[in-house]
């Protein structure tokens, strides 16, 4: 019984996390059809489609922190819908700034990706989350194996520091935003790393328990 | 016994599992509702900017000032950019100012607190006749003229935007330049009470800037007191700015309190804050790029495909001969 309304319960809060994580993009959708994203709509809407990019994927990101600091299973039942809504983002991003910022002018664009730092971490991030959401699913886990899928999707800290960078590159003056979700970043990573700490010294531990235990 | 054909038959009374399970449902999906709407609501404010609903305040009329016509060929130029002219609201409510807040939607929110009148502009330095002029002396002895100008933010975003102003020259005229005036210094100013951001660390305050002499002698340079008819509304620097076409809009220091004709080059506060990549002069120019992106095109406000960014904004036929002996890549 028990077992039955958690799965249910996953069901509606995996719903509610798509629904709600597409919600933006239904709102600026909208806004941009009513005129309502100021007098520069393009760079607007690029920018906040890239930030919920970078927020989405650190929520992502803390799914198993949130799951080691208080041993609740849902996070990871949501973790892939996340990181997809993200890369679902990160492409819209990069979509935006290809094809109506640029125009699609291919020389411009290649410019802007092998000459300019700003432009070369933004496309990096992208590339390398590519993998990430191709390998995503359950079937791809089975495919490639726990410890190889895991060691993969490490890289999701690579992107989001890269991200972050990105972030920071076009910023005039104010840095406190990429500021603070460099130290997002950072906090999350160090729950992880400790983490693998501790558990490393278990296992360290209980073998040299065993070898005593022998006699 | 008949039974009252009103009455439900117990045939028709629904099973006790299925009003559970659809109570649950109900439940599960209002709370499934609630969530993503918390979700994606917090999603949205944390990576929105609020750039809808910003207040565009009716600027004020503009007193009953003597108008002039601009010289015949900046009045050509005036009358062929037209048709080009930026909205009224995108003018008044898209501004860096980072006195008012850091967001291009502050200033319109913010600059309410400028206190625009009374105020003076100390004219001083290398000149015979340092004077303190009010505001309505500057807008009573210069007639002010009309002109449509282009405007190109370092930023790589334009607008063309009708000022009334009067020549920067015939200001420096009247204090009578010695030949020790080479540069000219102006100040923005300095007073957190009306103007909140200076009371961060943003830039260094106050904002200051400085031209050539040659560069504010030309007759294209203005002290800008209007737009579009009207006073300058207080986030596009009221009660007077300066406009220099040619050059990156942070060149058009906002709100001027002070001009001083200095001997050495005067320090400008974006060269100051990042020198390797805002220059002295800040001469558009498409091929010299800003460290992080590209100037070679721009975005016109209010259009949806950027265009090719003119080298001087455009008129070069009007200053290229300022900077003939210049290497305008090191010298940007």
């Amino acid at each position: 019984m028990a077992r039955k309304s958690e799965t249910k319960g996953r069901v509606w809060l995996g719903r509610a996390v798509w629904a709600g994580g597409l919600l933006p993009l239904a709102m600026l959708v909208y806004r941009g059809y009513m005129g309502r994203l100021g007098a520069d709509p393009i760079a607007v809407a690029m920018n906040q489609l890239g930030l919920l990019a970078l927020v989405l994927l650190l929520l992502s990101l803390a799914c198993t922190p949130l799951r080691i600091v208080t041993k609740a299973a849902w996070p990871i039942a949501i973790r892939r819908t996340l990181g997809l809504l993200g890369f679902g983002y990160a492409t819209l991003h990069v979509a935006m700034y290809a094809v109506v910022d640029q125009g699609l002018d291919l020389p411009s664009i290649i410019d802007d990706v092998t000459t300019r730092p700003f432009t070369i971490f933004g496309a990096l991030t992208w590339l390398l989350l590519l993998p990430l959401a191709a390998t995503s699913s359950k079937k791809a886990v089975q495919a490639l194996g726990a410890v190889t899928w895991r060691r993969l999707h490490k890289l999701a800290y690579v992107c989001g520091a890269l991200a972050i960078v990105h972030f920071t590159l076009r910023v005039k003056k104010d840095y406190s935003e990429p500021l603070l979700y460099g130290s997002v970043l950072a906090l999350l990573l160090a729950i992880r790393v400790v983490d693998a700490i501790r558990r490393r010294r278990a296992v360290a531990s209980s073998g040299e328990t065993r070898q005593g235990g022998r006699t | 016994m008949a039974r009252d054909p009103d009455e439900p038959r117990s045939s028709d009374i629904t099973p006790e599992d299925a009003y559970h399970s659809r109570r649950i449902f109900m439940r599960n999906a209002g709370l499934a509702t609630a969530g993503a709407v918390a979700f994606g609501g917090g999603l949205w404010a944390l990576s929105s900017r609020g750039v809808d609903g910003i207040p565009a305040p009716e600027p004020g009329p503009m007193p009953s000032v003597s108008v002039a016509k601009p010289p015949p060929d900046i009045e050509a130029e005036s009358k062929a950019l037209e048709k080009e002219l930026t909205s009224l609201s995108s003018v008044t409510t898209y501004n860096n100012f980072y006195e008012f807040g850091l967001g291009k939607g502050d200033p319109a929110r913010n600059a309410g607190t400028l206190r625009p009148r009374p105020w003076s502009v100390r004219v001083e330095g290398e000149c015979n006749k340092p004077t303190t002029f009010g505001i309505e002396d500057l807008l009573s002895s210069f007639p002010q003229e009309e002109r449509i100008y282009r405007f190109r933010c370092v930023e790589a975003w334009s607008m063309v935007i009708p000022w009334l102003g009067f020549s920067l020259s015939k200001l420096i005229d009247k204090v009578e330049p010695t030949s020790r005036a080479k540069y000219v210094a102006f100040t923005t100013l300095h007073d957190p009470t009306q103007m909140p951001g200076q009371s961060g660390g943003a830039l260094d305050w106050p904002y200051v800037e400085g031209l050539r002499i040659d560069e504010a002698m030309h007759p294209l340079a203005i002290l800008a007191t209007g737009l579009y008819g009207k006073l300058l509304p207080h986030q596009n620097g009221a009660p007077l700015r300066l406009v220099v076409p040619w050059k990156y809009g942070f060149k058009g220091i906002k709100s001027i309190v002070k001009i001083a004709l200095t001997e050495k080059p005067p320090t400008t506060t974006w060269n100051a804050a990042a020198p390797g990549e805002y220059g002295f002069f800040a001469n558009v120019n498409p091929t010299v790029d800003h460290p992080r992106w590209t100037q070679a095109t721009e975005r016109r406000i209010g259009d949806l495909e950027r265009r090719k960014t003119l080298m001087f904004n455009g008129y070069a036929a009007k200053v290229a001969s300022l900077y003939a002996s210049m290497d305008l890549r090191r010298q940007f």
